[in-house]
């Protein structure tokens, strides 16, 4: 149990920077998921928590305590790393049991620590074997209990669900965050995934390019996109995007498509000219019967069951996705419309979310 | 499924094979037959009778005290010959797994030994060594150690088993870095995060995780140091001083063309070839279970 403090931590291998300065507390049992593509310096980052690596600049500190430069056997931490990394030529008991050893912990007091681990798992009739005996899933489990048996201060998980089937995931990830909250352990949790993401996570960090582009809750990153690489990169389908420029005082927006939108709110967005960006998740498209100023021509359309996904584009070429209930209208061209309320606005240049 | 080749007639196939039989039949079977025949022969001194003695030659073997000796110097040799090249070439791999500046040059310097011809290593070493005027034996002289590898049996023997272990370090070393680098970088991070310190790294996760290795290469080198070391120590000490360095390969050479006794050393051959093919059917146990 303990917070986590990361200043300016900063990584360079050689003259290419991975990581730029990034700073972010995390209380007592709180779960921290970095979630990026592939590239964006989030396993770096936590490589430099467990010591792995040393950070070109900045600092780590564990309750408090700096533990930028301590060995990285010293810090008191767990890694659940993505093929597990399992001891392959000890048993499952004593590949949880090998940190305790360690520790020089008397052998019953490992013994049940071991068991009561194995327990929560559904490990214990596994005990005796060898990891290359074990499925996907058990591995999985596995290395979850190497980890939690050590009690550590800080947990650790490099992309832990990717090298499991699809269905198994889904389950895996719902006991991961079981078991993090009831032993209420701080943990940092890297993936690529953002469904994982979304459902595992306190907050998020979203990170792009060495940076954290957003660090907030799941439900913030989703309502309020810091920038426009995170609307884009959470959610799926993604959201889109038009290029449009404000008019009507600031309070409308000329897209390129044509035609003029209301924006949400009263103040205005900015001087008539400014050219922006904006976002509509697929879902938040409304589509009309009666004829509107905008037009999607539909050329693919994806059934997902209960719902369909158009893939369009707008008259100006813009590619456009739209979520409809299923089925969906067989038509050739759909009018649509964007609520203002439902419209994200970002700067052009910069793509930072404007208001 | 096994897949079968289809020729049209039997000539094309016999003669892709006939090279390789050729091979194996004049320098494998012919030798080794020969070798077979002969032990089974008594020839005099001046080669004028030979006569058929059936398995005395053996027997005698068996009951030779001198045979007995040299049996048990040559365990001595491949013992001590295996453990040091082993854990030379254990130690070097260690280093150069690790990523060092130039790290590139080492291993080649590291594998350099074993492309030097044996006799030429024994030259090499004779320089250092040599009593008179060698560069290590005047070092040792500095020390009051009065090395004469010609006259002190002791020390022959040393001298040729650090010969023969030095020119097998890089063989080990070779095998021993392959396996150091396929042992996967985030198990031994995952035993530092357990809390292992590199002493203990080592002992509880990379040793086990070499001991493929580590079997495949005792073999290897038991087999280098009882039959692949003759050129070494016969042109170092030629088996002397007395037989100080009389090993089994040697003693072969030394009674059959020297003492020209042929069906004594034929029949040492034979036995040679019984060890050898004991080794390496040892050997191919373990490649094979390795590769399940």
């Amino acid at each position: 149990m303990a917070t986590l403090e990361l200043l300016g931590l900063t990584k360079s291998f050689g003259k290419t920077p991975v990581l730029h300065g990034l700073d972010v507390r995390l209380e007592d049992g709180e779960m921290l998921v970095i979630v990026g593509g592939s590239g964006c310096g989030k396993s770096t980052l936590l490589r430099l928590v467990a010591g792995l690596e040393p950070p070109s600049a900045g600092r780590i500190l564990l309750d408090g305590t700096d533990i930028t430069a301590l060995d990285p056997a010293k810090r008191d931490v767990a890694m659940v790393f993505q093929n597990y990394a399992l001891y392959p030529h000890m048993s499952v008991f004593d590949n949880m049991a090998y940190g305790l050893k360690l520790k020089g912990l008397p052998k019953t007091d490992i013994r049940n620590r071991v068991e009561e681990a194995a327990e929560t798992l559904s490990l214990s009739a596994l005990l005796g074997r060898k990891p290359r005996e074990l499925s996907g899933g058990q591995r999985q489990r596995v290395a979850m209990g190497r980890a939690i048996v050590r009690e550590p201060k800080l947990f650790l998980f490099d992309e832990p669900l990717s090298n499991l089937d699809a269905k198994l995931r889904v389950q895996v990830r719902a006991d991961i965050r079981k078991l993090q909250k009831r032993l209420n352990v701080t943990s940092l949790y890297v993936t690529h995934d953002q469904v994982e993401a979304m459902t595992l996570a306190d907050r998020l960090a979203v990170m792009h390019e060495g940076h954290a582009a957003q660090i907030a809750t799941p439900v913030e990153v989703f309502a309020r996109p810091a920038d426009r690489f995170v609307g884009g990169f959470i959610g799926e389908p993604a959201m889109n995007f038009c290029a449009a420029t404000l008019c009507g005082g600031g309070r409308l927006a000329k897209l390129a498509a044509g035609p003029e939108i209301d924006l949400p709110g009263e103040t205005p967005w900015g001087a008539d000219g400014t050219e922006v960006s904006i976002g509509i998740r697929p879902q938040h498209v409304v589509v009309k019967s009666e004829p509107t100023p905008l037009r999607l021509t539909v050329n693919l359309v994806e059934p997902l069951g209960s719902e369909a996904l158009l893939h369009g584009t707008l008259s100006d070429g813009e590619t456009f996705h739209v979520r409809v209930p299923f089925p969906a209208p067989a038509v050739q061209n759909l009018f649509i419309s964007l609520p203002a309320t439902q419209l994200h606005l970002f700067d052009s240049a910069t793509g930072k979310r404007l208001g | 499924m096994e897949r079968r080749t289809l020729f049209n007639s039997r000539l094309l196939p016999a003669v892709l094979v006939a090279p390789q039989l050729a091979i194996t039949f004049i320098f494998f079977l012919l030798p080794a037959g020969g070798a077979f025949y002969q032990s089974t022969q008594s020839t005099d001194a001046f080669g004028l009778n030979t006569v058929f003695v059936g398995l005395r030659n053996f027997a005698s073997l068996v009951t030779s005290p001198q045979y007995h000796e040299a049996l048990v110097r040559t365990a001595v040799f491949c013992v001590i010959v295996t453990n040091l090249s082993m854990a030379g070439g254990l130690v070097f791999a260690s280093f150069a797994n690790r990523s060092i500046h130039g790290r590139f040059l080492y291993r080649i310097l590291l594998i350099w030994p074993y492309a030097i011809a044996p006799a030429l290593t024994s030259v090499i070493f004779v320089f250092l060594f040599q009593p008179q005027i060698g560069l290590i034996t005047n070092l040792l002289a500095g020390f009051g150690i009065n090395f004469n590898y010609a006259t002190n049996s002791n020390q022959a023997l040393a001298l040729v088993v650090l010969i023969a272990a030095w020119k097998q370090v890089s063989y080990n070393f070779i095998f021993y870095l392959a396996a150091l680098q396929s042992v996967p970088r985030s198990i031994i991070e995952a035993a530092t995060l357990d809390g292992a310190r590199s002493f203990h790294r080592f002992r509880t996760m990379i040793w086990p995780m070499l001991m493929p290795t580590t079997l495949f290469l005792v073999v290897t080198n038991l087999v280098y140091s009882a039959f692949d070391t003759f050129d070494v120590i016969y042109a170092l000490t030629g088996g002397g001083p007395g037989t100080a360095t009389d090993v089994l390969v040697v003693k072969v050479y030394r009674d059959g063309v020297i003492n020209l006794d042929l069906g004594g050393s034929a029949a040492q051959s034979v036995l040679l070839m019984a060890g050898i093919v004991g080794l390496i059917i040892m050997q191919f146990r373990i490649t094979t279970r390795r590769s399940t």
